[in-house]
C-alpha cells in the first residue's frame, strides 16, 4: 500500500530535474513537505502515536523506491531517526533529520561528523559518539561542503556548548540503521541503473543493430543483473527482522554485499553507455555518483566484511554454512 | 527486468525442513567416513556406493519421490536441507546424486507406469545408479547437435554413437541418454528423444577419462549397434529436448552451485582461528560469508518456487552463474592469502585442498551448462535479443 503510494509521489515529484535542482540548492523543501504531508516520515512510528507502525520488512520496499528515484532528501534517515528517538524524553525535532554512525570528538569536547549524508540539508542529526546517542542541531554547526561536485554530503563541526547531553546509550543503533539504509538505497539505485542500461542497449543502434544484440554486451548485462539480484537479497536481509533496529551481522552482510557490487554495476553501465554516460545531461550520473558515495559512507565493504569475518572467527566450531544459516534464520521474522 | 528480480523474495526455510536438518546431522555424525579435507573437497565427484546405500537405507535417496515408489515423499525444502548438509560435510555423494536429483524425478514425470515401477524403487534403495548422456565429441554447449542415433527396427531401437564427459558412466548401472531418433543435426531441437540404457548390455564400451587432478569421474561411452527395447524410450519420441529442459531449474538452483569450495572455506577459517588472522584475511573471510549469505537466500527463494511447482529456469541460470563464480573465487583467493608470507609455514592438508580446488574449479562453471550458455539465457530473460 505504502509502496504504491510512494512510487506515485516519487514519480511525480522526484523527477531527475528535481533531483538536479535540489543538488543545486533549490526545491528540497517542496519535496520534503510532500513526504511529510503524506505521513511518510512516520512509517516506523507506532500507530498509537499516529504513525504507520510498519515493520522493518514492510519499510524495505519504500527504501528501495527512494534509491530507485535518487531521492535527494534524508527521508529514510528521518524515518529511522524518529524510530530511534522512541522512548527518549525529547520529541523528534521537525524538519530534516540525518544519521551519523560515527563521529570524532576534539580535545575541547566539540564534535565533528565527516561527510554526513545529506549534511548540506539536514536540520538536525542523530549522532553515534562512541555509543552515546546525541541529537545535534545543524544550525549551531559549522557546515563545510565536501568539495565533491554536486554532493549533498557536508562535514559538520559543533563547538562544545552546542553538543549537550546524550539522549541515550543506543548510539551504535544509529550506525546500524545508517548502514542498512545505504544498503537499501544502493540496491534500489542499482535496479534503476540496470533498467536504464537495458533500455539503452535495446535502443542504441551500432553496426546496423541494437547493441543489446551483441553477445559481449548481453553477457555484461547478465552479470550486472546477477549483482543487482544478489545485492537486493542481501539488503532485504538487513530489514527482515521483527526487531526495531536492524541487527549487526545482517547489516554487515547487507552493506558489504551491496558495496561490493557497486564498482562492477557502475563500471558496466558506464562502459555500455559510452561517452554520453558521463555527461551531466544524462540521468545515469544521478545514480552512479550516489552509488559511489553510499558505498564508502558508513564504512565500505572492507570494514563490514571485517566485522562479519570477526564474528565467524569468534565462534570456535561454527562452519560457514552454519553461520550463514544461523544469521539468516534468526533474522527472518 | 523487474519480473526477473521479483522471483527472488527473501524466504525462510519452513520448520519441517529445519527439523529434518537435525536428523541429517545425526546421520552424518554416525556414518560419514573420516577423511582429510582434500578428499572431502571432492564431495560431488566422490563415489562411495556404501555411503550412498546407507543413505538409501535411511530413506534419503529419492527424497522427493513418492513413498509408493520407496521415496521419502519430502518436498524441495527438505531436499535443500539434505543437499546443504551433505555438501557442507563434504560427503561423497556422487554414486546416487544424479539419480536422486534428475533421473528419478525425470522418470516420475515422463516415464511409463512400468518404468516407474521398475526404476524408482531401485533408485530409492540405492541399487540403481544413473548417469546422464548429454555431451558428445562434437556436441558440447551446442547440445542440440547430438549425432548419436537410435533407429527403429525389429524388437526396438538400434543405437549407434558416442557420449563423452559423462559423469560416473563407468560406475553407473543406467544412462539416460539424449539421442536423435529422427531428422538430422540441422533439425536442432526436433527429433531428439531420451532413452534409459542398461550399461551392462552388449555393444557398449565405457572408457574412464583421467582428469588433471588424477581422478577419473567422467567417461567416454561408445554405442555399437546396441539393441534398445521399445520400453527403453522415456516419454514421447521427439520430446527429448523439452524433457531435458524441464529439469534444469532443479539442476541449477541448488546449493551444489555455490558450496563446491565450502570444505576449504571451513578449513581456512579453522587455520585462522588457530594462528590468528590479519585484518585483510578477516575481511576476505567475511567477504566470502557476505556473498554466501546472499547466494543462499537466492537459492532458498528459488526452492520456494520449485516447492510450489513452478519452473524458474532463467532465475536458476542466474543463481548458478553467480554461484559458480563465487565458488571458483574461493580457492584462488585463499591460495594467495596462505602464501602471502613465504616464511610462514602452510599446513599440508590446507595446501593440498587449495591445490586440488584450483585445478578442478574450471569445471564448476562447465558442468550443468557453461557460463556462456547461462549468460545467454539470462540475457533473454532480461528482454534482450
Amino acid at each position: 500500500m505504502f509502496t504504491e503510494a510512494i512510487e506515485k509521489i516519487l514519480a511525480d515529484l522526484c523527477t531527475p530535474a528535481r533531483v538536479r535542482a535540489v543538488e543545486n540548492g533549490d526545491g528540497a523543501l517542496a519535496l520534503w513537505r510532500a513526504l511529510e504531508d503524506g505521513g511518510f516520515l512516520q512509517l516506523l512510528t507506532p500507530e498509537s502515536q499516529d504513525g504507520a507502525g510498519l515493520s522493518l520488512a514492510a519499510l524495505f520496499p519504500v527504501l528501495l523506491a527512494f534509491g530507485r528515484h535518487a531521492l535527494p532528501v534524508p527521508a529514510a534517515q528521518s524515518i529511522a531517526a524518529r524510530a530511534l528517538m522512541q522512548g527518549c524524553s525529547q520529541q523528534p525535532p521537525a524538519g530534516m533529520l540525518s544519521l551519523a554512525g560515527s563521529s570524532h570528538s576534539d580535545a575541547e569536547g566539540g564534535v565533528c561528523v565527516p561527510r554526513l549524508a545529506y549534511g548540506m540539508l539536514a536540520g538536525h542529526v542523530l549522532v553515534n559518539r562512541g555509543g552515546d546517542l546525541l541529537l545535534l542541531d545543524c544550525s549551531l554547526a559549522r557546515r563545510e561542503p565536501v568539495g565533491v561536485h554536486a554532493s549533498q554530503c557536508a562535514t559538520l563541526y559543533w563547538p562544545r556548548d552546542a553538543v549537550g547531553t546524550p539522549l541515550g546509550s543506543n548510539g551504535e543503533a544509529v550506525r546500524l540503521f545508517a548502514a542498512a539504509i545505504h544498503a537499501a538505497s544502493m540496491a534500489g539505485a542499482m535496479e534503476r541503473v540496470l533498467d536504464m542500461t537495458l533500455a539503452y542497449c535495446n535502443d542504441r543502434i551500432q553496426f546496423g543493430k541494437a547493441i543489446g544484440k551483441f553477445q559481449a554486451v548481453q553477457h555484461q548485462l547478465s552479470v550486472m543483473a546477477e549483482q543487482v539480484a544478489a545485492s537486493r537479497m542481501a539488503a532485504e536481509l538487513a530489514f527482515a527482522s521483527e526487531q526495531a533496529v536492524p541487527a549487526m551481522i545482517p547489516v554487515a552482510i547487507a552493506k558489504a554485499r551491496t558495496s561490493m557490487a557497486v564498482p562492477r554495476v557502475t563500471a558496466t553501465a558506464h562502459a555500455l553507455f559510452g561517452a554520453i554516460g558521463v555527461t551531466e545531461e544524462l540521468d545515469l550520473q544521478l545514480f552512479t555518483r550516489r552509488l559511489h558515495e553510499w558505498r564508502v559512507s558508513e564504512g565500505s565493504e572492507t570494514w563490514w566484511n571485517g566485522q562479519v569475518g570477526q564474528a565467524l572467527l569468534a565462534q570456535p566450531h561454527m562452519t560457514a554454512c552454519e553461520f550463514v544459516r544461523h544469521v539468516t534464520e534468526s533474522t527472518i521474522a | 527486468m523487474s519480473s526477473l528480480l521479483d522471483a527472488f523474495r527473501l524466504t525462510a526455510l519452513p520448520a519441517h525442513a529445519e527439523a529434518f536438518r537435525a536428523e541429517v546431522k545425526r546421520f552424518l555424525r554416525d556414518h560419514l567416513p573420516t577423511v582429510s579435507a582434500d578428499v572431502r573437497a571432492r564431495s560431488w565427484t566422490g563415489f562411495d556406493a556404501a555411503f550412498s546405500r546407507k543413505l538409501a537405507q535411511r530413506g534419503w535417496v529419492g527424497l522427493t519421490l513418492p513413498s509408493a515408489y520407496g521415496g521419502a515423499g519430502l518436498d524441495a525444502f527438505s531436499r535443500f536441507v539434505l543437499v546443504e548438509e551433505l555438501l557442507a560435510a563434504g560427503a561423497p555423494v556422487a554414486a546416487h546424486w544424479i539419480a536422486d536429483r534428475q533421473s528419478g524425478p525425470l522418470i516420475l514425470k515422463f516415464g511409463s507406469e512400468a518404468q516407474k515401477d521398475f526404476y524408482l524403487p531401485r533408485i530409492c534403495a540405492g541399487q540403481a545408479f544413473f548417469c546422464i548422456g548429454m555431451s558428445e565429441p562434437n556436441a558440447g554447449s551446442d547440445l542440440a547437435s547430438v549425432r548419436s542415433r537410435a533407429t527403429p527396427g525389429e524388437g526396438g531401437w538400434r543405437l549407434n554413437g558416442r557420449k563423452i564427459w559423462t559423469t560416473n558412466a563407468h560406475h553407473a548401472d543406467y544412462m539416460i541418454a539424449l539421442v536423435r531418433t529422427s531428422g538430422a543435426p540441422e533439425d536442432r531441437h526436433h527429433g531428439l528423444s531420451q532413452f534409459i540404457i542398461d550399461l551392462k548390455q552388449p555393444g557398449i564400451s565405457v572408457r574412464p577419462i583421467l582428469d588433471l587432478a588424477g581422478d577419473a569421474h567422467f567417461s567416454e561411452v561408445a554405442f555399437d549397434d546396441v539393441l534398445l527395447p521399445h520400453e527403453a524410450l522415456v516419454g514421447e519420441e521427439g520430446s527429448g529436448w523439452k524433457q531435458v529442459n524441464a529439469e534444469l531449474a532443479f539442476e541449477r538452483s541448488g546449493p551444489e552451485r555455490f558450496y563446491s569450495s565450502v570444505v576449504l572455506l571451513d578449513l581456512w577459517a579453522d587455520t585462522l582461528r588457530r594462528h590468528g588472522a590479519s585484518a585483510a584475511e578477516t575481511a576476505l573471510l567475511g567477504s566470502f560469508i557476505s556473498q554466501l549469505a546472499s547466494l543462499r537466500s537466492l537459492s532458498v527463494a528459488l526452492t520456494a518456487l520449485l516447492a510450489r511447482g513452478e519452473s524458474p529456469v532463467v532465475e536458476a541460470a542466474l543463481v548458478k552463474d553467480i554461484g559458480t563464480e563465487f565458488e571458483q573465487s574461493i580457492p584462488a583467493a585463499i591460495a594467495a592469502a596462505i602464501s602471502a608470507a613465504p616464511d610462514t609455514p602452510i599446513d599440508d592438508e590446507l595446501y593440498r585442498t587449495v591445490a586440488y580446488l584450483n585445478q578442478v574449479a574450471p569445471t564448476f562453471s562447465l558442468r550443468g551448462g557453461t557460463r556462456e550458455i547461462l549468460r545467454g539465457m539470462i540475457a533473454r530473460g532480461l528482454g534482450l535479443r
